[in-house]
């Protein structure tokens, strides 16, 4: 799947360029320019916690929270060890920007890490890589040699008292080590589980120290914000939410990718970007953020700008950035019983909630789907959910059960009526 | 301190604890499952969430910190409809198969299910089947369909055990508690799960199907085995005990038992239980009655004093007998004009009883061991001694203690070691020497003790260090150091290093009253409360220097005496051999030639002096066996027989209260020898490390069908380091054949990087190596 950028992450970057991703590409395209700014300079770690906050950059892993305060809240003080650990560990259905991130661009997030680390004091730092990209992560492998023979890691980089190492990790493809401590608990080596917060990472994180875990883009968006500055970075978006964004595009448009596009834009530019719907069909629901967020009706959508703030105000989240595009040929019953199995795979199984009420939605939809709904259905599903939203260790539940909740209230009638007269409204095509 | 509020009730409370804790304290019950007191918290199960004021969502109770201000609601609407949904979550895949379930009668899920859930299930899909799981001869998980995944098991045997051994495989709701592939439960403490468990899932397996919950008398009682003294539930149903539980002692066991507590009960049941008075004659056994086998008693002790004299007699009382049994049987003895009686039957080292000053015991409440900064354990394997004091070490650990180790063989003990000194029996008393010598250089201080043949290593040095820094420190000497024959020395230089650092000093004491037969008077050289008395010999005396006749009380002498070889050869030449005893063994058939039907402690009254010198009195929980009866009513009537004043006692209270008149017990105690003295020099002979198996301790153990059943309890092999092996000329994995004396024993030979250069482990007390010698003496090997 080809990557059309335009954007502070891939601006310059010639992905049909077999070595694109080296270090010396990227040192072309001016990067480590930000961290050799930092060490020449000698700026204060605030100071780049400062530049940071005020780019407004907010978590590109789903919840999009501030970065800059994030990383704020680590204890700069704190003598012992401390980690930065980047989360590369994409397993959402429908989000594929950070594997492109590493595959075409891994200094862009090296660079970003390593100024993480000066800006929070910590000596090392990890990136969990899904287990499914293997030969991204070999790649990455590769990229962080690069980097450790050029001096940019390791002890004294760049000939300054600054020493960061870098190290990858890749799991195994379960989907729940991408929440931020089964991450934490795998790279330990143990069961990939969420942990119960509070504590927070921040206090007690990687090996029970004080830890900053941000995602791929997140990351990989710093080099710029630190070289140009967080002021452009924030103009680069809007208000609240500053820069640029990748938002994967998938389903029934006919150039699916990466696009990496301020954030703000309409989502009528970005499918039109993404050359509009394939064979002219009517667009029917998108789901703006990964497959945890609520799905929205087409021409809700197409009224919306892709941002935290605009998705939010319709009900759903802008999540990963992952836009999942469904066309007039979707069953939304079958669609939603294809999401509920991946929650009930997915589940880690240690809340009650979560790894008994997967199950109990899936079987329900499936049934549904399968013509053998029965009248309470429905409403079944509603109260189990709620029984699961907010009620477990980490968001899975929730993400298992907003689906649920959106298709069933936008798209109500393909229920009823598979519910009522054991067959679907929509006669289903996959594409 | 925070003020809080829970269900209208008002509540100052400690910063830092949380919803659950603050509702404890002020009486509130919050349903839970995961949530367990001396666990860490994993708020998976979710059946404690509340309504708190102003926070959008219901939390967990069990992991919420309390905050200034906060408003509890347990059972508001919010509440119990969060509750009543978790409730549903638990039971749509539950098997409700309470009928034939184990558990029926005392499930916290049937009982929460009843106050937190509905009579109907809007379940209406499949449920979920799960294959059972062989956790090994303890621990029944067959049934693991009810397992609800609150992971209590999975954090017990990682936490509490030290060793994770079960854990929850895949995701969902394909979650499945199990044991490591392959393998079984092997925890010494393992059955800990089974109380844990709040559903069926993990049963007892020699309990299964015997009996409902509800059909059993729960009556308080107190361990048997070792010195630790853990406080028990026996259940018991129809005048047969049926299952043992934990009786909570914060101070001594908190909420758990070792396994070796809870399932040696099946050896009180077991076929061998001697029922009815037996004699031998003719070469034969003869069941008889009571008065026929105390007439017979009576006139062979007469007998042999008659001709042999009193001193021909010795009496050897197994320190697993009540404290009454034993003060009677000293003052038997002492009242018939014998003066020979031991109960420390492990000891090899008489130096001791000639300079102990009082009851040797731990030199601390159990707490404060276990709160001490430093700690120096001495010959101790831990986990087959005392297996709780070893898990709550490994607590302690966790919150700072810094444990040091001198010991034979380098076992797993689960936890971080600060400094350990791994050498032979023979190089024991060197290497404690080591840390003196390290400790008067720190302190600068003086020794009268010799100390030239000792060369301070870098272990010694970081273990002296360590009990130096410390504020608080203890050197603790176990059952290697107190079975060892430099015994005396051993304590002679924990004595020193004590008064050197400021550490304190003591023993953990081996069996579940071996404080309590010093304290009663079992020694051969001090009575009862350190009462003076005419001196005898010990047991190490009466064994090599054989006497005509014994009287042994509770004591399997092959396989409790120090060199069961000797032992046995001292019985089988003794003209009259009189065993009180609840069993009737194999080896006590042949060398014995009266059987006295004696009650093991569940069916007396009695007390036991745990290592800590805590007298702990319990009843009889069922009758006595057929004509089975209490060892001390048996030890009246003989002396009575026998024309003793003194022996009109009307019940083991008055008996202990006799005994207490004497004295104040925590007066008594002292480790303090009158004068030390150790000689240094290490010796290079190959010598053997013969440490009693946990389920060999005693008597009763050592019938119980399941605990034989375990790996601990597999046959003993020769383990040697695998350097010996190769210096020796030996081969691993093939029998070879170990001598001490005449005798030879052929086992299987193991390499075991663990033993310490120059040594052969070989375990006592087992039928297979009762023929061998001295636990800690030279032994020959050879190819087999
Ligand atoms: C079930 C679940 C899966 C998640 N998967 C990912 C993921 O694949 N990648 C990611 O960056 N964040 C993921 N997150 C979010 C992380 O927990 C965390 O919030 C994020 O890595 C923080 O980085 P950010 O602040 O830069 O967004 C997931 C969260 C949940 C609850
Ligand atoms: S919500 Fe689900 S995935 Fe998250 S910790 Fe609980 S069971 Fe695991
Ligand atoms: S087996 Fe029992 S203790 Fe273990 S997780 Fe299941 S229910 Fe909990
Ligand atoms: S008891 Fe609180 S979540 Fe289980």
């Amino acid at each position: 799947m080809a990557v059309f950028v335009n954007g502070v992450i891939f601006e310059g970057v010639d992905t049909a360029a077999p070595d694109c991703w080296r270090l010396e590409a990227y040192m072309a395209r001016g990067g480590y320019q930000a961290l050799k700014k930092i060490l020449d300079n000698k700026i204060p770690q605030e100071d780049v916690i400062a530049e940071v906050k005020n780019s407004g950059l907010r978590g590109r892993g789903g919840a999009g929270f501030p970065t800059g305060l994030k990383w704020s809240f680590m204890p700069r003080s704190f003598p012992g060890d401390k980690y930065v650990v980047c989360n590369t560990d994409e397993g959402e259905p429908g989000t594929f920007k950070d594997r492109d991130i590493i595959v075409y661009n891994p200094h862009a997030l090296i660079e970003g890490m390593i100024i993480a680390g000066y800006a929070m004091g910590c000596k090392a730092g990890y990136n969990y890589i899904h287990g499914e990209i293997f030969e991204a992560y070999e790649l990455f492998e590769e990229a962080l040699d690069e980097a450790r023979k050029a001096g940019l890691l390791g002890q004294n980089i760049l000939g300054t008292d600054f020493s960061f190492d870098l190290f990858a990790h890749h799991g195994y493809g379960a989907y729940i080590c991408g929440e931020e401590t089964a991450l934490l608990e795998s790279l330990e080596g143990k069961k990939g589980q969420p942990r119960f917060k509070p504590p927070f990472p921040a206090s007690f994180g990687l090996y029970g120290k004080p830890t900053t875990i941000n995602n791929t883009e997140s990351f990989a968006s710093v080099p710029f914000i630190i070289r140009d500055g967080g002021q452009k970075f924030l103009e680069a978006g809007k208000p609240n939410n500053g820069g640029t964004k990748l938002f994967s595009i998938s389903g029934h448009v006919n150039r699916p990718g990466n696009y990496e596009i301020p954030l703000g834009t309409p989502f009528a530019t970005l499918l039109e970007m993404a050359g509009g719907m394939k064979d002219g069909k009517k667009l029917k629901a998108v789901i703006p953020g990964g497959s945890s967020a609520p799905v929205l009706p087409g021409e809700v959508m197409m009224e919306l700008t892709m941002d935290y703030d605009s998705i939010s105000k319709a009900g759903s989240m802008l999540g990963s950035g992952a836009v999942i595009v469904m066309n007039e040929d979707v069953c939304m019953v079958k669609a939603l019983e294809r999401l509920a199995y991946f929650y009930h795979e997915e589940s880690c199984g240690q809340c009650t909630p979560c790894r008994e009420g997967t199950g109990w939605l899936y079987k329900v939809i499936h049934r549904i789907a399968n013509g053998e709904g029965r009248d309470g259905d429905l409403e079944l599903l509603e109260s189990v959910g709620n029984n699961m939203a907010g009620r477990t260790i980490c968001a899975l539940a929730d993400a298992a059960v907003f689906p649920v909740r959106s298709f069933t209230k936008h798209f109500r009638n393909e229920f009823e009526h598979l519910i009522t007269h054991k067959k679907a409204l929509v006669d289903h095509k996959w594409c | 301190m925070l003020e809080i509020e829970i269900d209208g009730k008002k509540l100052t409370v400690n910063q830092g604890i949380t919803i659950m804790d603050a509702a404890h304290t002020a009486g509130t019950h919050i349903p839970h499952f995961c949530y367990h007191k001396k666990l860490s918290i994993a708020a998976n199960c979710r059946m404690c969430l509340v309504e708190v004021e102003k926070a959008p969502k219901p939390l967990p109770a069990c992991a919420t910190p309390v905050t200034d201000g906060m408003k509890v609601h347990t059972a508001s609407p919010l509440a119990k409809k969060a509750q009543a949904g978790v409730m549903e979550f638990l039971l749509i895949n539950h098997p409700l198969d309470c009928p034939i379930c184990d558990q029926g009668g005392e499930c916290q899920l049937q009982d929460l299910a009843v106050g937190y859930g509905n009579s109907s299930s809007r379940y209406q899909e499949e449920k979920r089947a799960v294959v059972g799981k062989d956790m090994g001869p303890l621990v029944s998980a067959e049934e693991m369909s009810r397992c609800i995944h609150c992971t209590r098991c999975v954090r017990f045997t990682e936490e509490i055990g030290g060793y994770q051994e079960i854990g929850m495989a895949n995701r969902s709701e394909f979650s499945e508690i199990l044991p490591f592939l392959g393998k079984t439960v092997n925890s010494e403490i393992s059955g800990n799960v089974i109380d844990l468990c709040p559903v069926g899932a993990l049963t007892s397996k020699p309990f299964r199907y015997a009996t409902r919950a509800w059909e059993l008398s729960r009556r308080k009682s107190v361990s048997p085995h070792d010195g630790l003294g853990s406080n028990l539930i026996v259940q018991v149903k129809q005048n047969q005990v049926m299952r043992v539980l934990p009786l909570e002692n914060e101070d001594i066991n908190e909420c758990w038992i070792a396994d070796r507590d809870r399932f040696s009960y099946e050896g009180l049941n077991s076929a061998e239980r001697l029922q009815k008075p037996m004699i031998k004659f003719d070469g034969k056994w003869h069941e008889t009655d009571w008065q026929t086998a105390l007439d017979y008693v009576v006139k062979g002790l007469n007998g042999v004093a008659n001709d042999h004299g009193k001193d021909a007699i010795g009496f050897l009382a197994s320190p697993h007998s009540t404290t009454e049994e034993l003060y009677l049987a000293q003052k038997l003895a002492r009242s018939f004009g014998v003066n020979n009686i031991d109960a420390a039957l492990r000891r090899s080292d008489k130096r001791v009883a000639a300079a102990q000053q009082g009851a040797l015991w731990l030199g601390s409440s159990i707490v404060e061991l276990l709160a001490a900064k430093s700690v120096l354990m001495v010959g101790s394997t831990q986990r087959q001694e005392q297996p709780l004091l070893a898990s709550r070490l490994r607590q302690s650990v966790k919150k700072g203690m810094a444990l040091n180790v001198i010991h034979t063989s380098d076992d797993e003990l689960l936890t971080r070691i600060n400094a350990k000194l791994i050498v032979s029996p023979l190089a024991l008393v060197n290497a404690l020497a080591q840390v003196l010598k390290a400790a008067v250089e720190i302190k600068s201080a003086s020794t009268t003790l010799d100390l030239s043949a000792a060369n301070v290593g870098a272990e010694a040095r970081a273990i002296a260090d360590s009990l130096c820094a410390a504020e608080s420190a203890a050197i603790v000497l176990g059952n290697v150091a107190q079975h060892h024959p430099a015994f005396a020395e051993l304590l002679s230089l924990a004595q020193e290093i004590g008064r050197v650092t400021g550490a304190r000093f003591g023993i953990a004491a081996e069996a579940a009253n071996s404080v309590g037969a010093d304290i009663a008077g079992v020694n051969p050289q001090r009575g009862p409360l350190g009462k003076t008395v005419s001196a005898g010999i010990g047991v190490s005396e009466m064994l090599a220097a054989p006497r005509k006749a014994y009287v042994l009380l509770n004591s399997e002498i092959e396989a409790d005496a120090y060199n069961s070889q000797q032992a046995v050869a001292a019985m089988k030449q003794a003209a009259t051999v009189i065993a009180l005893t609840a069993f009737k063994g194999e080896a006590l058939l042949d060398y014995a030639d009266v059987l006295l039907p004696i009650a093991p402690f569940s069916e007396t009254a009695g007390s036991f002096v745990n290592m800590e010198g805590k007298l702990q009195p319990f009843n009889g929980v069922v009758r006595p066996l057929g004509e089975t009866r209490p060892a001390w009513k048996v030890l009246r009537v003989l002396g009575n027989m026998l024309n003793l004043s003194g022996f009109d006692f009307n019940s083991a209270e008055d008996v202990r209260a006799e005994l207490l008149a004497h004295g104040d017990i925590a007066a008594a105690l002292n480790n303090q020898l009158t004068s030390v003295a150790a000689n240094v020099v290490a010796d290079g002979t190959l010598v053997r490390i013969g440490e009693v198996p946990m389920y060999q301790a005693d008597a009763i153990c050592r019938r119980a069908e399941s605990l034989q059943k375990t790996a601990a309890a597999a046959a003993p092999v020769i383990a040697l380091n695998p350097q010996d092996i190769a210096k020796l000329g030996l081969e691993a994995g093939q029998p070879a054949i170990v001598s001490q004396g005449e005798a030879e024993v052929r086992l299987q030979l193991v390499a075991d990087a663990a033993v310490a250069a120059g040594a052969v482990r070989v375990a006592a007390a087992h039928p297979a190596t009762q023929a061998l010698g001295g636990l800690f003496e030279p032994i020959q090997i050879k190819r087999g």
